[in-house]
């Protein structure tokens, strides 16, 4: 796993995991970005659903996913279904996002993290290393122990 | 029973590391007790009234002697002397110290144990029927299936903080012995009209304070689709589950607010996109983790002779020993259900003595049951009489299996923080006080929860009884007619509660009743059924 970048943008500290120029336009709420043709990068609420976007993926070039509370796991299930409809643009979590979270949101399909509160480069690097083999097929690239056992 | 490879093993022992680091950040306080707590949990650590409880997942309920004697070597280091089989088939530690939390995870990975989601809102450990592989009435054996399952769920990325907790079980048999229709989600292996076998899945049953059987979204879900399909049913639920109630965010609450013809609707529609995403694994997978469960090697030309001339063990071979596939074979059932003792505890001598007669008799393998007992699954029956022999002398020969003496109970008021009244005790006097009459009494099944959280199962006893806090006092409500077998029902309260040593009258009205309207063959749940509640009504009230 690539280092992070950890710049700050805007005032809050953001971990990218992208090659790409970060997106400069400010996210939108679902509503408004449904309401307007050229909108680009879009915020959705926990409670949003994130198939509503599916029509867009093309023009859209960020999505920021909210996680209101560690425990509201519904924003997993978006990135998810954002990444299996083919979305490729940058895919943030944002919000009460821990460092024990990061490693399964990466599996989910999220590649930039913005926490509200700061993430202790040592932690996350050992989290982000620790587990050398998932057993599930998800949104990211690694591959199953059943396809390594069978490959 | 299912060997780890290289894999399994860098999983868990990756686990161990990780949450060593997790309590060393706790201890050292960099995170707060909040961000620990779910940490902690989805390890099985709980925080209780005395000192912290450790959960130790026992998958599907099977394992062999070493992995029983470690459970041994654990109550006898770090706690004190004791475990606690639960009814999920899983064994709790009452007394652990935070700081060896690791130290026991550590140890259990050495024999490919782990605590891992044994707590939390995730998937927790798969439970089956204590019988799969032995049971003569058995489609197929659901271990293969639930090993599969437990890979599946282990860190699942997506589904790891679901609205509640979350619990799977599967069995392939037609008699229900693990509960199937009180879980969140159901399997039931059968075999379809045109022979092919696959699963009946049932979601949304469930006890606590809205009890729940589950209906059947789907008859036959073909083998090769099975986890696209639980992927589907369990994405359904973490995008729509409810979230703004604690008590009412398992997925038996969605599956009856929307319907179960509509949730089924929307798995269906989820699954259509689901399965073409390649996440099922292949059959050569099934086949590896299958041939782990292949039949053992059964020796043939045994006799199915028993010498019943001592009375004491006659008792306990009709009550406790079951039916087995193979002739010369039995499947032993040894009750954690002493006369007067602690519902599903076992000391650290006792658990090595099973592990012992499971090395010597049973082909090295155990199981524990969801009623809190322990099975010796492979016996000879040649050697049931020496069998016997042992378990008495270490006090585990109680002959009352699914008797009324067989109680099912939560630790209660003793140990739990949650809990309002005490069901230890509770249950210590009911046993003691139908010790002489049980067997009389035919099949009972009582159950006991210290709060409305169910974890004793009240709402599926043929007797129930639930412990409520009344002003301050312990209270206990009396349930009558509840199953969670095939014919799974829900009990209903008889009316005004009692305190302890009340409500132990009123389940010897209750009894007494039955007794007196019993036709032949027929169970207190059976004369329930047929009679209804008013009898027994006028009878406790009267």
């Amino acid at each position: 796993m690539a280092d992070p970048d950890q710049s700050d943008i805007g005032g809050e500290p953001k971990l990218r995991f992208r090659n790409d120029e970060p997106h400069e336009e400010p996210a939108v709420t679902l509503d408004s970005f449904l309401g307007q043709s050229n909108a680009t990068a879009v915020r959705l609420e926990s409670d949003e659903d994130a198939r509503a976007l599916l029509p867009h993926i093309d023009r859209l070039a960020l999505v920021e996913v909210a996680f209101p509370k560690f425990r509201d796991g519904r924003g997993y299930s978006a990135g998810r279904i954002l990444r299996e409809a083919g979305y490729t643009g940058e895919l943030r979590a944002q919000g009460d996002v821990l460092v024990d979270q990061i490693p399964l949101m990466l599996r989910c399909g999220f590649d930039s993290f913005a926490p509200e509160a700061s993430v202790d480069a040592k932690t996350l690097a050992e989290a982000l290393s620790r587990y050398t083999a998932v057993y599930q097929k998800a949104a990211d690239a690694r591959r199953p122990v059943w396809a390594l056992r069978h490959g | 029973m299912y060997k780890y490879d290289e894999y399994d093993q860098a999983i868990v022992d990756a686990r161990v590391e990780e949450f060593r680091d997790q309590v060393r950040r706790r201890l050292a306080g960099e995170i707060s007790e909040d961000q620990f707590k779910p940490l902690r949990l989805m390890n099985g650590l709980y925080l209780q009234l005395h000192a912290y409880m450790l959960r130790v997942a026992i998958p599907y309920g099977t394992l062999n002697a070493t992995q029983m004697r470690m459970l041994a070597h654990v109550a006898r280091k770090y706690d004190k002397g004791y475990g606690h089989f639960t009814t999920r088939q899983n064994i709790q530690y009452n007394w652990i110290k935070l700081d060896e939390a690791p130290d026991i995870l550590a140890e259990l990975a050495t024999v490919e144990m782990h605590a891992i989601q044994t707590s939390g809102n995730c998937i927790r450990n798969i439970s089956s029927d204590q019988f799969a592989g032995a049971a003569a009435d058995e489609v197929e054996d659901p271990r293969p299936w639930a090993e599969l399952l437990r890979q599946w769920s282990t860190f699942h990325p997506e589904f790891t903080y679901l609205p509640r907790k979350f619990k799977i079980a599967v069995i392939g048999a037609e008699e229900d012995r693990a509960a199937v229709k009180l879980h969140d989600i159901g399997l039931q292996l059968h075999r379809n009209d045109a022979g092919e076998v696959g699963f009946r899945v049932f979601v949304g049953g469930g006890m606590g304070r809205t009890p729940m059987v589950a209906p059947v979204i789907r008859d036959f879900l073909p083998k090769a689709d099975f986890l696209s399909y639980m992927e589907a049913c369990l994405r359904v639920y973490n995008r729509y589950g409810r979230r703004d109630n604690i008590y009412k965010a398992r997925i038996k609450i969605l599956v009856h607010e929307i319907g179960a013809a509509e949730y089924a609707r929307q798995v269906e529609e989820e699954w259509a996109h689901v399965k073409t995403l390649g996440l099922d694994a292949p059959a050569a997978e099934f086949e590896r983790i299958a041939a782990f469960f292949a039949p053992p090697a059964f020796e043939t030309g045994l006799s199915d002779t028993i010498d019943r001339s001592d009375p004491d063990f006659a008792v306990w071979l009709d009550q406790n020993v079951s039916a087995h596939k193979a002739p010369g074979y039995a499947v032993v059932t040894i009750s954690l259900k002493p006369t007067g003792g602690i519902p599903g505890d076992a000391t650290a001598d006792q658990i090595d003595l099973m592990a012992d007669l499971a090395e010597r008799y049973s082909l090295d393998e155990l199981r524990i049951t969801h009623a809190q007992n322990v099975v010796l699954p492979h016996v000879r029956k040649a050697d049931l009489y020496a069998v016997w022999q042992a378990l008495d002398a270490s006090g585990l020969a109680a002959p009352n299996l699914d008797l009324i003496g067989d109680i099912i109970a939560c630790p209660g008021l003793d140990y739990c923080a949650l809990a309002n009244a005490r069901s230890i005790p509770l249950a210590q006097k009911i046993s003691q006080r139908f010790a002489a009459t049980q067997h009389d009494l035919g099949e009972l099944k009582l159950k006991i929860s210290g709060c409305i959280n169910a974890c004793g199962h009240h709402h599926a006893g043929h007797i129930g009884i639930l412990g409520v806090d009344r002003k301050g006092v312990e209270n206990y409500q009396l349930l009558l007619g509840g199953s969670a077998a095939e014919d799974a029902s829900l009990g209903r309260i008889t009316g005004p509660g009692f305190d302890e040593d009340g409500v132990v009258d009123a389940i010897e009205r209750a009894v007494d009743t039955y007794r007196s309207l019993r036709t032949e063959g027929e169970r207190f749940l059976d004369t329930y059924r047929r009679v209804g509640m008013a009898p027994f009504k006028e009878a406790i009230y009267g």
